[in-house]
């Protein structure tokens, strides 16, 4: 994260004095968490009336007995993948949570993106043209995504630990005994939804960005050089996070430590690493998925020496995902539910 | 059917089930009966695949659970008080079960209907009851229409009319010919639903048998009489070989002679009978007598009832 603030800022004009592009940029941020924090606050008024329906009596069970008999025989063949995808599917898009993580990922995403074009925008005639040479609009686009990758993280360890909090996952085995099928199922349904949001947002943030960095400031295309690349790989980036979130929460079970285990690579490692030793620390931080992300963002100036080249970057995170999922999926055949 | 062979269950060093061997048979309610903390939860997870045996096998249908084709459709169980999210509607919780299974859309809105949560279909099942929740999984057992249910403590939090309801459907089950098991700290409950009981402690089989049978053989079984002519009614009776206790009321408790040979003594005395009567120990003190040794939360343990079964 300290590698992607530094990389903002080197892409980042900055100067004293908020022009009302950043005042626009704001409001949009302000609009979302108003939103987000009044929808809340109306949903805990609704929850906190614990509520009471009075059993069926006995007498009445009598007739209402016979609904227990399915009326149909038992098919051929077994429950398949495709019917735990669609079981997945529905948990997934039936918790509150789901639809929670993903307006915050559109309003980190969108509103930080936008207060830092805007601001650029708004300094850039009092900044020293030197500085103009090394802007990088594609980056500076796309801040807000790699803030968002918090959430998407959020959603990714809840997809999993809110089945133990809850004792779900009882349920989901006592129906569906495969434990790597569903965790499979669990994985592509969830992946599939990071990858396209996640997506979405990374165009999304990128075209108004770029709108708001109008004339005289410089802005980017797709096609300008590497820019595509930086919108599609930060897309990806933030899914390969949440995949690799959602393999933290399988093997950890809990939120509280999937989710301060997510963070902590995230936020705590960087600063770990950066206490080594120099030339340590430099061989140490190109595997940091931070370090990773910076790299995939950069369309302009030299390549940083100690970094991955963004593809292979990319494709080392995805070992990572890959491989806590793996340990995630051996402990949880060996575990008891 | 559910056949338990040996099955046993190390946590680490404590043994939680011990070499238990069990059948449980269709069209009858089969009681399981234990202190808290014998294993009984233990022992259905087990038979759910939800933990695997230190040793043993069980089998459900003569089929590991893991192997069945459509496990829903063949096992259905309620282990726990609230196997759900609680930010998930009912109607949600119930709708992911079923499609798990393939089981047609309706059969949510039937089970909702069935357990008399349609009402509330659509709102979170957080906010629910812990009766309404109870509800919710005995939905949740019944979704598949399964040949073979667990109720782990079905009862807990229902009020008095939703106690009589679980009674009704559970009987309901087994008279389909279902196979159904369900588990109880407390003998007077199952006395009343139950026919066949599984008796377990500290992790052991203590019995298998029927309700009748176990009150049959109660030690406490005894013929009370009252009778005016008491003292000479109680030497009659030790003749005919009867054991004697005299009650700080004046009856007599007699013990070896049951109610039929009490009567004809007393009519061959020509002693006036003021009662005859065959008393029972309940089935709680028959319990508490076959499980003494094996209580393992003495004074832990209170007699109340136990808060949803701790996983």
């Amino acid at each position: 994260m300290t590698g992607l603030l530094a990389a903002a800022h080197a892409g980042l004009v900055r100067h004293a004095g908020p022009g009302h592009g950043l005042r626009l940029g704001l409001l949009v941020v302000v609009v979302v968490i108003v939103v987000v924090v009044v929808l809340i606050q109306r949903q805990r008024r609704r929850d906190r009336t614990t509520m009471e329906v009075a059993s069926p009596t006995a007498s009445g069970a009598g007739p209402a007995l016979a609904t227990v008999g399915l009326g149909e025989p038992i098919p051929p063949g077994r429950y398949h993948f495709t019917d735990l995808v669609r079981a997945e599917w529905t948990k997934l898009r039936t918790v509150r949570s789901t639809t929670w993580t993903l307006l915050v990922t559109v309003a980190l995403g969108l509103g930080i993106s936008a207060i830092a074009t805007a601001e650029t925008r708004s300094h850039w005639a009092s900044t020293p043209s030197f500085q103009h040479v090394g802007f990088d609009p594609t980056a500076t686009s796309l801040i807000g995504i790699f803030v968002a990758q918090f959430a998407v993280g959020a959603l990714g360890v809840l997809a999993m630990s809110g089945e133990y909090s809850s004792g779900t996952i009882r349920a989901t085995f006592s129906a569906a005994p495969s434990r790597l099928r569903v965790l499979a199922a669990k994985l592509l349904v969830f992946g599939l939804l990071a990858v396209v949001f996640a997506e979405v947002v990374a165009f999304a943030s990128f075209f108004l960005g770029q709108a708001l960095l109008t004339s005289p400031a410089t802005h980017a295309t797709l096609s300008s050089p590497g820019a595509l690349r930086a919108v599609v790989g930060s897309g990806l980036f933030v899914a390969a996070l949440g995949l690799l979130a959602l393999g933290l929460a399988t093997m950890m079970r809990f939120t509280a430590a999937a989710l301060s285990t997510f963070v902590g690579i995230l936020l705590v490692a960087p600063l770990i690493v950066q206490a080594l030793p120099t030339t340590l620390s430099q061989d140490i931080r190109r595997f940091l998925p931070d370090r990773i992300g910076a790299t995939i963002l950069t369309t302009t100036g030299p390549h940083n020496p100690f970094a991955f080249s963004p593809w292979v970057g990319l494709g080392v995170l995805a070992l990572y995902a890959l491989g806590v999922n793996v340990v995630g999926a051996i402990l949880l055949t060996r575990r008891d539910a | 059917m559910i056949e338990a062979r040996g099955l046993t269950k190390h946590y680490g060093a404590k043994v939680a089930v011990d070499g238990l061997t069990f059948d449980v048979r269709p069209g009858v309610v089969t009681g399981f009966l234990g202190p808290n903390g014998s294993g009984k939860s233990t022992t259905m997870r087990m038979i759910m695949g939800l933990d695997a045996p230190t040793r043993g096998s069980v089998t459900v249908n003569g089929q590991r659970f893991g192997d069945l084709r459509w496990p829903l459709r063949e096992v259905g169980a309620l282990l726990e008080a609230r196997a759900f999210h609680p930010g998930r509607t009912a109607r949600a919780h119930l709708t992911m079960l079923a499609q798990t299974n393939r089981l047609p859309a309706h059969r949510v809105d039937d089970l909702l209907e069935l357990v008399g949560l349609s009402a509330v279909a659509d709102q979170r099942a957080g906010k629910f009851s812990l009766g309404m929740g109870q509800r919710l999984g005995i939905a949740a057992a019944l979704l598949g229409d399964p040949g073979v249910l667990l109720f782990d403590e079905p009862v807990n939090g229902l009020d008095p009319d939703g106690i009589r309801w679980v009674r009704h459907l559970l009987r309901g089950l087994a008279g389909e010919g279902r196979t159904v098991f369900v588990s109880s700290h407390l003998m007077s409950e199952m006395s009343l639903t139950a026919d066949e009981v599984v008796i377990i402690g500290r992790g052991r089989l203590i019995e298998q048998t029927t309700i009748e049978d176990l009150l049959a053989r109660s030690a406490h079984q005894f013929v009370r009489v009252r009778s005016p002519q008491a003292a000479a009614l109680a030497p009659a009776l030790e003749r005919e070989g009867a054991t004697l206790t005299v009650e700080d009321d004046g009856s007599l408790s007699v013990r070896g002679l049951d109610a039929p040979d009490v009567g004809d003594v007393a009519a061959a005395l020509g002693a006036t009978l003021h009662e005859l009567s065959t008393q029972s120990a309940s089935l709680e003190e028959a319990f508490m007598e076959l499980t003494d040794a094996s209580i393992e939360y003495r004074g832990a343990a209170t007699d109340g009832p136990h808060p949803a079964a701790a996983p």
